[in-house]
């Protein structure tokens, strides 16, 4: 019993609670995902195995295991090997900062529903992201296949471009809580204050990065079948392919936790000072776990929302999104939150510089463009 | 030269800034998407749900009897030979007395078999039939074989049973 009266060991329970949470909603983001194509192009969609079709992870799991794990010949046998194992862990290590829920105290134990409080938080975040993309890249190298290597180049420097305008898209946020940790990011955002009333462009950068970072449609050149066979998992087979699936799910139920945390004021949920009066504060911070969970679950609809309903970019499309469309984008959105900072009103900044964005844009637009003569 | 009166020229024009910007559009294809995501599915769950395929479809062969429950069918090959699969074989008999009540005709079908591997369901036999013994029933489909013994279908399978008149639809 001495052991459980340990802030140490409430934390690692709650780590492996928040492993096993992240990791069965990974899974059922692959029948989700397949449901909702299916919902939206009017089919049925999977549903043989149980009821609904619920069982089709496991089905898929098995499926996976039972295949052959081939290996090339020509391959370099240990990166290849680590190229799937090292996706799979910086997926998973991301989630170590986003907090879940405020304080808690359960059998007289007290401790953050948060797997570490650092005050590098979001850069934590960054951090592993940018290492996700060494999974793709030396699975691709390691494949010994001239379209792997392809596909993980296009992916590392799609990462890489799309990482500038996220990073400056979050300087914005930080500029407004002057703090890195993401616990207090969401303490500022408590009680409705979220930051997307003052970071709507902020968010719309942030969103499409992400949908960049994680690879999806419709920025999945890395994967991209016309072009590259399958991409940097070309030569991957079995249950190493499922890694690399799996990655993919994680990182965008991840990267949803991370934007509800960073713009929709994570645990905040209408009702929270009620809840709390109501119920105790450990209820409310675990409902607001639900709620985090749940705004994160919305966002990976959205990224299969988007999937299935927009083509893929060309690749210097993509590129040229990156370079001269984000990033510009993400320094006027810095500027304009500077503004709203010196003059006190974020919100009103936030609004005005959306409004200033469009209407510049027209007007350029007038100004500057031929007109195609009728 | 012109190949179709059907023929339209778009003239393109180059992109308004909203246009260009894709963002209309891309919430607009969010919006169609979102709205097949509510709507109803086009495709069924097959085997347990069925669809009415219509009066006319043409799926497993049965033998009609006439009102009386005679067996309609004399024997006269006439849909073997109209079969382009030829997948209808069959050995004639002479009607021996006492058994009007059983055939219709003086001759009728000792043996009756059609090759279901063989059958394209062309419904050729169906017309061809001077006695309208033979139908392609819309009804019931010829299920998925297992094993080759199951190819041939003999007159078993394929005379009416008394307990399960076959009616198409708009014969009343």
């Amino acid at each position: 019993m001495e052991l459980l009266n340990d802030v140490f060991t409430a934390k690692a329970i709650f780590v492996g609670i928040v492993f096993a949470i992240t990791l069965g909603i990974a899974a059922y983001s692959t029948y989700f995902e397949r449901k909702i194509a299916a919902f939206m192009q009017d089919r049925i969609g999977p549903d043989r195995a149980g009821p609904f079709g619920i069982l089709q992870p496991l089905a898929d799991a098995v499926k996976m295991f039972m295949k052959e794990d081939f290996i090339p010949a020509n391959s370099n046998k240990w990166l290849f090997i680590a190229g799937p194992c090292l996706s799979m862990l910086t997926a998973l290590m991301t989630s170590a900062v986003v907090p879940f829920g405020d304080t808690v105290t359960v059998a007289g134990v007290t401790f953050d529903l948060q797997g570490i409080d650092v005050n590098i938080g979001i850069l934590w975040v960054f951090g592993i992201v940018s290492l996700g993309v060494y999974g793709i890249l030396i699975g691709g190298w390691a494949s010994n296949n001239k379209y792997s290597l392809l596909g993980a180049i296009r992916a590392a420097s799609q990462n890489i471009s799309y990482e500038l305008a996220m990073g400056m898209s979050i300087i914005a946020i930080l500029m407004l809580t002057g703090s890195l940790s993401t616990k207090t990011i969401v303490e500022t955002q408590q009680a409705g204050h979220w930051n997307i009333l003052q970071q709507p462009l902020g968010f719309l950068i942030f969103l499409i990065c992400s949908f960049a970072e994680c690879n999806r449609t419709p920025f999945d050149l890395p994967e991209c079948e016309t072009e590259l066979i399958g991409g940097y998992h070309t030569e991957y087979s079995s249950m190493k392919l499922g890694f690399y699936l799996f990655a993919e799910y994680i990182n965008m139920f991840i990267s949803g936790a991370v934007m509800a945390t960073l713009f929709f004021g994570g645990y905040d949920y209408p009702g929270y000072a009620f809840v709390a009066g109501q119920f105790g504060t450990t209820v409310a911070a675990f409902v607001g776990m639900g709620a985090l969970i749940g705004k994160a679950l919305l966002f990976v609809f959205v990224f299969m929302w988007v999937r299935w309903t927009l083509p893929r970019f060309r690749y210097d499309q993509l590129m040229g999104l990156g370079w001269t469309g984000l990033i510009p984008l993400a320094m006027f959105n810095v500027v304009v939150t500077g503004f709203g900072i010196l003059i006190g009103q974020p919100i009103l900044a936030g609004i005005a510089g959306v409004v200033i964005l469009i209407a510049g844009l027209f007007l350029n637009d007038a100004i500057f463009r031929k007109k195609k003569l009728a | 030269m012109k190949l179709s009166t059907k023929t339209k020229v778009i003239e393109q024009g180059e992109m308004t800034l909203a246009e260009r910007m894709y963002l209309p559009a891309i919430v607009g294809g969010m919006a169609t998407t979102l709205k097949h995501f509510f709507s109803k599915p086009v495709t069924i769950r097959y085997p347990e749900q069925t669809r009415y395929l219509g009066p006319i479809y043409r799926g497993q062969h049965i033998l009609k009897r006439d009102e009386q429950g005679a067996e309609r069918c004399t024997a006269c090959g006439l849909c073997a030979v109209a079969c382009p699969a030829e997948a209808i074989s069959m050995v004639a008999e002479e009607r021996k007395k006492g058994e009007e009540n059983l055939y219709r005709e003086e001759k009728y079908a000792k043996v009756y078999e059609v090759n279901m591997l063989r059958c394209i369901f062309c419904g050729l036999c169906e017309e061809a039939c001077p006695k309208e013994a033979i139908f392609l029933r819309h009804d019931t489909m010829v299920p998925v074989f297992n094993s080759r013994d199951e190819v041939i279908y003999g007159k078993d399978k394929l005379v009416e049973k008394m307990d399960q008149r076959y009616l198409r639809d708009g014969w009343k």
